[in-house]
């Protein structure tokens, strides 16, 4: 691939970013996507302005992997109790949502075009932040507390890899990181807030289909390191559970198949490759459930996950560092 | 931009060895323009075929091995979905006719290579229509959410049953006893149909015979109201009439004997025209005069269906396709309907539209 100029979003200024979207010509790396994005509207430009600001970008570039587009319905609700609606090659995937969610749309709708679409990876609905050059994945239904200790990690010492796909390469498994803005909802917008005082936020969204929402900024080390893959090498189920003291408990390898199958979303699509992925992916990890109430728990837990890398997946010192 | 764009997705699919010499400008716009129309995975699979995939571009690549994975896996799950279909319809002792997509596949036809499915359609005897329904709702299919207007829509107008969804896949089969609505302008016979059909090897199906189901693949192409999957069903159609012509000497002079005696001579000749025109097919000349049209009415058709052919897509659209897509959707429910209920149908579904716009909350 073509070395790309070191342009990030945060080199333009926000007018030019809004020029360019309304041609239609700017595009933004995540990871190993790069997306082209079109769109009018102002808060949209404002958004990405703030959650990108060290994304690479580039202006009418020859390829990209997806165009996408943001506006406003052909029709009377682009005026009465306006609307925004989400486009890959001029075809809406889903029903417009209330204007106002346009930035949160946008983000939702890169998310199922990826989701959707590309299945050169073996993409799974969870989490994952990188240390030491390995991987820790959060697979979790919606609810489970995936993103708020996903944001916490990667405010404190682990690399964002992402908050809502995980992409494997189907052969040496590696994870991709995609370094996006981390979407948070309802109270944990609020602890996250008092949790780093700095970060940077998009606006919030209100009534929308999950309550309050919020993206929270990807750390800058995440995004400058975008292109570095990791190893998986810990699965970990998290739970928020009210008042709860931490608890990590083993799993068994075979009863964390399926759960891994039912949370990816191209596991059917790949057929042997997909089932292949899953079962050497557990081979070299290990596996947990993990309940939590403190994120302050949560780091030390992960910190001493993180300490136990020397250890192979069996729970065993691998024989390089035993001798 | 419009005639370029199109050429571009028709050469690619056409002659996938030519994509080598593609720069990376004009993938930009291929892949866009293959994904609307629902050729990636043809694209992508023909491609694997030329054996051309590792000389193309490196950020092209994951795209096409990403669309030839989406078409290895519809292969394989229309292949299951036929075969639970065969163990719900086992018992009636009938013949199972299969018909498009799944028939393709199953035959094991040129015309399966990528694509993209969206339901299961069969067709059976009209008289054992409601048999077929009761085994498959044994079986764990419904129609699902459809409404008493609609329920009787279908049941009494149209040519096939609501369709029907598995509740435990989610799959859908679309239930046929003709491949035309009653209330259509033709009333093709569907005892001929079922009476040409071929048994497959593997038991209950049946596939069309050769002319029937290139005749069916027309006939459905030039109802349709809009054109999405035009293009694909154009390529499907080039691929069934080639395949058949080579194994077949006679091919040629049955298939449009055939349409006469199906009352269904008008969509071989449009599917002869725009065969030739889009995809550059070789049809015998002596075929195309025994189907043959006055040019006057062929060159307003061409008004339609020259715009309307191509991709839905920004890169292509304009106030022509626009215009076109319009008048496509006037003429495919025209054809369908008498224009007493076609106004009666038409009006409710506007009126509606804006009623459920109304009360969506937001």
């Amino acid at each position: 691939m073509k070395e790309e100029t070191a342009v990030v979003v945060g080199d333009l200024s926000l007018q030019q970013l809004h020029d360019a979207l309304k041609q239609g010509v700017f595009a933004v790396r995540t990871g190993p996507l790069l997306f082209r994005i079109q769109s009018d509207f102002e808060d949209v430009a404002r958004s990405i302005h703030a959650l990108y600001s060290g994304h690479p970008c580039q202006i009418a570039p020859e390829f990209s992997d997806f165009h996408v587009e943001v506006r406003a319905p052909l029709n009377l609700r682009r005026w009465f109790r306006p609307q925004a609606e989400f486009f890959i090659d001029g075809e809406p995937p889903f029903e417009p949502l209330p204007r106002d969610q346009a930035p949160a749309l946008l983000e939702w709708g890169m998310n199922w075009t990826i989701a959707a679409s590309c299945h050169q990876w073996f993409t799974l609905h969870a989490a994952s932040l990188e240390r030491d050059g390995l991987a820790v994945i959060l697979p979790a239904p919606p609810g489970s507390g995936k993103s708020t200790l996903c944001a916490a990690l990667a405010l404190r010492g682990w690399r964002l890899l992402s908050d809502e796909l995980t992409l494997l390469d189907p052969n040496s498994l590696c994870a991709n990181a995609l370094a996006r803005p981390i979407n948070l909802k309802n109270a944990s917008i609020d602890l996250m807030r008092k949790f780093a005082p700095t970060a940077i936020w998009s606006p919030e969204s209100y009534d929308t289909q999950k309550g309050r929402v919020a993206h929270l900024c990807p750390p800058v080390d995440s995004v400058r390191r975008m292109a570095d893959k990791a190893e998986p090498r810990w699965v970990v189920f998290p739970k928020y559970v009210p008042d709860a003291d931490p608890l990590l408990t083993p799993r068994s390898k075979t009863q964390t198949f399926m759960p891994l199958a039912e949370n990816a979303f191209n596991y059917g699509t790949l057929g042997e490759p997909g089932f292949d992925a899953i079962a050497r992916l557990l081979d070299q990890c290990s596996c947990y459930d993990f309940i939590y109430s403190r994120l302050e728990d949560a780091l030390e837990v992960f910190e001493w996950l993180a300490a136990t890398s020397g250890l192979n997946a069996q729970g065993q010192q691998s024989s390089a560092e035993a001798q | 931009m419009t005639q370029s764009c199109g050429k571009l997705l028709l050469d690619a699919v056409r002659t996938p060895a030519m994509a080598v010499t593609l720069d990376l400008r004009s993938w930009d716009d291929l892949l866009r323009l293959a994904r609307r129309a629902n050729l990636i995975s043809r694209l992508a699979e023909g491609i694997d075929q030329a054996g051309v995939l590792n000389k193309l571009p490196a950020p092209v690549r994951p795209h096409l091995i990403a669309a030839s994975a989406l078409a290895q896996h519809q292969r394989r799950a229309v292949i299951w979905e036929t075969r639970h279909i065969g163990t719900a319809l086992s018992a009636l002792g009938i013949p199972i006719v299969l018909l498009k997509g799944a028939a393709y596949s199953m035959a094991g036809l040129q015309a399966a290579t990528g694509r993209l499915y969206g339901d299961v359609d069969i067709l059976v005897p009209a008289t054992r229509i409601n048999e077929v329904e009761a085994a498959l709702m044994l079986h764990g299919w419904s129609a699902g959410h459809v409404d008493a207007y609609d329920n009787r829509y279908y049941r009494r107008w149209m040519h096939e049953l609501p369709p029907m969804v598995n509740i435990k896949r989610g799959t859908v089969v679309d239930v046929h006893h003709n491949i035309l609505p009653l209330t259509a302008r033709n009333h093709p016979s569907a005892e001929k149909l079922l009476a040409a059909s071929l048994a497959l090897p593997e038991a209950p199906f049946h596939v069309l015979s050769p002319c029937d189901m290139v005749i069916h693949c027309a006939t459905h192409l030039f109802h349709e109201g809009e054109l999405n999957n035009g293009l694909r069903d154009l390529f499907d159609l080039d691929a069934l009439v080639q395949e058949y012509a080579e194994n077949d000497a006679s091919f040629w002079t049955t298939l449009p004997e055939r349409a006469k005696e199906l009352d269904l001579e008008w969509p071989l000749r449009l599917a002869f025209r725009y065969l030739e025109r889009f995809l550059g097919t070789r049809i015998p000349e002596q075929a195309k005069t025994s189907v043959k049209q006055s040019p006057i009415l062929a060159s307003l058709r061409d008004v339609m269906y020259l715009p309307g052919f191509l991709p839905d897509h920004p890169l292509c659209s304009g106030y022509r396709s626009f215009l076109a897509r319009g008048l496509l959707y006037l003429r495919g429910h025209y054809l369908r309907m008498p224009l007493r209920l076609l106004a009666w149908h038409l009006g409710r579904k506007a009126f509606i539209r804006l009623y459920k716009n109304k009360s969506r909350s937001c």
